[in-house]
């Protein structure tokens, strides 16, 4: 194997567990932190279903941010839209053996990745031009929208241009990867750089805002169900105090009578 | 102290501002001193090593919170909420829009908990908690109602009232606590209410106002029971009641309906009040004291049902946390809550709210209305924030949003929605909310009314709305100062009880007449 070779089959393995270690501590985290109090936020669902239902819609179809401001639900969403298309389409890269037929139905997925980079353009263009997006953003959020573009303009050079990549070599790197049978890969510049970025991007998830990911899962105010009067919700950390403070209280709420 | 400031003109059609850097800046509320702060456990003056006791307090507020510690990392910056905030919509300070309001406290969260902003503090915009910043926690966290209104516009529902909250409660902590909640939460922790009220100046007003009732009504004894032992009902309502208008024609409202349904009632004086202002300071401790408070009245009263008048943010703690804090409602395992529980009667939901109370008596054609006495009105109703997206009512989905128009609708003949986007769960607050209703406050509040205020004008200029319902203290004491500053009656602001008591036929004579009438039709 080459050094160049080496240098980025050690770069996956690396990014990878910071990825996977990263967000397995985060997610941990999240879910062990209580959330002592009912604050669902209204449309409130009065069932468990409608809680599902509620964050499959903000999921989907990004219904607060909808309800919320149309520009940015619509650049918002065909950039994930884009991006959930074209990375499906990716599978066939890590794919060891030959693609069961299914995937040629992702043969078209391609063509998303105008639609990713048309929502990433939408999505600077605002941050740079609206008052009040300018305001809220760090150097952080253009940089995030910046390597994304690049990550798919690289792609689309890829596919969409005559500067092709040895697709079979990027297929037996890629694949050889996941089944821990390393080869060379190609070391045409723009897959360098595309893979280089998705690498970082997969090192920076876990400490950044892409946390969002599994955020919304944990969410209070979108995963509670509104049934607090007819069943008690109360976090370990509230009722320990309680017990140890129960009688006490009613003592000092007793004396002033 | 307190700034001039000039009276925002109302625009024809509400629009986003343009950022004005600072218009916001200043002092923040009046400071509690130390005779307020000790009673609540927090000290009396900023304490010397307050950078720490500050972090430290993040820390443990984020591992205790899954609010605090999701809605500090999930946020994008995507900008939904940047223009939803009434007080951003009205200052145009740009502090003032939930995501940099937020970011106040997370750049700091970041600085000190995250990898990225403790290595990289200004590529991920993470701060240090200095002076400068510390101010401006405490000017910009006391500029936020706490109203929610900008998390249903976030994807990720992150509610920016947590965070102000848990920003509350850091001050708290240092020693930089808000003078008005802190000083009402002692009241409310030894007398009983916020007003500070005793037992025996309750009893006379009370008194006083059966008297004015049996006057109006010629002679109808509507009672208003106080520490009545083995009374059905206990009655929690927002101590506003007991004081002054138009709260206290509610309070005339609710007892005729308790009158006509002949229930047998009861005020405690232990506990006369509804309002919890542990929850703006974003304190669970002192949230959970007042609520024992009600607990407590309940047992001694022996009452087997606890309803909550009409208070906005009572209501929250009331259906949302009540149960979890003291155990009224089901579940609970200790002593004084599985006592209370098999006291309670669970055919009706426990806590209830007035509205669901007085809306089951309509629809059961327990109450017979001469709607024609609201005939000078055109109503329109104001959605309480806390009403509204964090609470149910009735059981239904929208419940909160349908029964209070229900009843409306049943004693009044003209009724009129403002816009859409305005009212129901995206409301807009009457901007003195969350711990705002104090005078050192005025200016925000004006200002923060600007976007409810505009709303009611299109609906007064287009449909001649005269009177504007509402079911929360807060909402009808700021809306009386408010109102006239924008050119509108102060009076205009009613109780929705105010509008069933003025429709509600008491005398049985005219009821007869009454349903004689309504057989005809």
């Amino acid at each position: 194997m080459s050094i160049i070779s080496i240098f980025f089959t050690a770069l996956f393995y690396i990014s990878l567990i910071v990825f996977l270690v990263g967000m397995v501590k985060k997610i941990y985290q999240f879910g062990i932190t209580p959330a002592p109090l009912k604050i669902p936020i209204a449309p409130t669902p009065l069932t468990q279903k409608g809680v599902v239902m509620r964050i499959i819609r903000e999921i989907v179809l990004f219904e607060s941010l909808f309800r919320s401001n149309k520009w940015i639900w619509l650049f918002g969403w065909l950039f994930h839209i884009g991006l959930l298309l074209i990375s499906i389409r990716h599978i066939r890269y890590f794919w060891p053996d030959d693609l069961p037929d299914i995937f040629l139905l992702t043969q078209s997925f391609k063509y998303a990745a105008f639609v990713m980079v048309f929502g990433l353009i939408g999505l600077i263009l605002r941050r740079i031009f609206v008052e009040r997006i300018r305001y809220i953003s760090a150097p952080s959020d253009y940089l995030m929208l910046i390597m994304l573009l690049i990550i798919g303009i690289s792609g689309m050079i890829m596919t969409f241009t005559s500067n092709h990549t040895d697709i079979i070599m990027v297929k037996e790197f890629t694949s050889g990867l996941v089944s821990f049978n390393w080869k060379n890969l190609p070391t045409e510049v723009y897959f360098l750089i595309h893979i280089f970025l998705v690498f970082v991007l997969m090192v920076i998830f876990p400490i950044s805002k892409l946390l969002h990911i599994p955020g919304i899962f944990f969410s209070p105010t979108l995963n509670q169900v509104d049934d607090a009067r007819s069943k008690r919700h109360i976090a370990p950390w509230a009722l320990k105090q309680e017990q140890e403070h129960a009688t006490q209280l009613e003592q000092i709420l007793g004396k002033d009578e | 102290m307190v700034k001039e400031f000039d009276i925002p003109i109302l625009p024809t059609y509400l629009e986003t501002p343009k950022l004005k850097e600072g218009v916001m800046d200043g002092e923040g509320p009046f400071k509690s001193a130390q005779e307020f702060q000790n009673p609540l456990g927090f000290p009396g003056e900023k304490v010397d090593n307050w950078q720490k006791v500050a972090i430290d307090k993040i820390g443990e507020l984020k591992s205790k919170y899954r609010s605090v510690q999701v809605f500090l990392d999930s946020c994008v910056k995507c900008g939904a909420c940047t223009d939803k905030c009434h007080y951003f919509l009205g200052s145009s300070d740009p502090k003032n829009m939930p995501v940099a309001r937020q970011d106040l406290f997370r750049s700091v969260y970041r600085r000190h908990f995250t990898f990225a902003g403790k290595y990289f503090p200004k590529l991920v915009g993470a701060k240090e908690l200095d002076d400068d910043m510390l101010d401006d926690w405490y000017n910009y966290f006391h500029q936020c109602s706490q109203c929610r209104r900008c998390s249903v516009f976030c994807p990720y529902g992150i509610d920016t009232a947590e965070i102000s909250m848990a920003a509350r409660e850091v001050l708290d902590v240092v020693g930089i606590g808000q003078k008005y909640c802190n000083q009402i939460l002692g009241k409310a922790l030894t007398i009983g209410n916020n007003l500070g009220l005793p037992e025996p100046a309750l009893r006379d007003t009370l008194l006083d106002l059966e008297e004015e009732i049996e006057e109006e009504t010629g002679g109808i004894a509507v009672k208003y029971p106080l520490d009545q032992k083995g009374a059905e009902i206990l009655l929690i309502t927002p101590s506003a009641d007991f004081f002054a208008e138009p709260h206290i024609d509610g309070l005339i409202g609710y007892g005729k309906v308790f009158h006509q349904d002949g229930v047998s009632w009861t005020l405690s004086s232990y506990a006369s009040e509804g309002a919890n202002f542990g929850m703006f300071i974003g304190s669970y401790d002192v949230m959970r004291k007042a609520a024992l408070r009600i607990r407590k009245a309940a047992l001694d009263l022996e009452v087997s049902r606890v309803m909550v008048g009409e208070c906005g943010h009572a209501w929250r703690v009331a259906y949302s946390f009540w149960n979890t804090l003291s155990g009224v409602g089901v579940g609970a395992a200790d002593e004084f809550s599985q006592k209370l529980q098999d006291q309670l009667d669970h055919r009706y939901p426990q806590p209830q709210h007035i509205i669901e109370y007085t809306h089951d008596l309509i629809q059961r054609g327990k109450l017979v209305f001469d709607k024609s006495a609201n005939d000078d009105r055109t109503v329109t109703f104001h959605d309480s924030c806390n009403v509204a997206r964090a609470t149910n009512m009735g059981g239904i989905l929208g419940g909160q949003f349908i029964l209070p128009r229900e009843v409306i609708k049943a004693v009044c003949n003209n009724y009129v929605d403002m816009e859409r986007s305005t009212i129901k769960e995206s409301t807009f607050c009457c901007g003195g909310g969350g711990g705002l209703l104090t005078d050192d406050l005025m200016e925000i509040r004006v200002k923060g009314a600007v976007p409810r205020m505009q709303a009611l004008k299109t609906v007064e200029k287009d449909n001649g709305v005269n009177t504007l319902a509402a079911i929360c203290a807060i909402c009808k004491s700021q809306f009386s100062k408010v109102l006239p500053k924008f050119d509108f009656d102060p009076y205009m602001i009613v109780s929705v009880h105010q509008l069933v008591s003025e429709a509600i036929i008491m005398d049985r004579r005219k009821i007869e007449v009454q349903e004689d009438k309504s057989e005809v039709d």
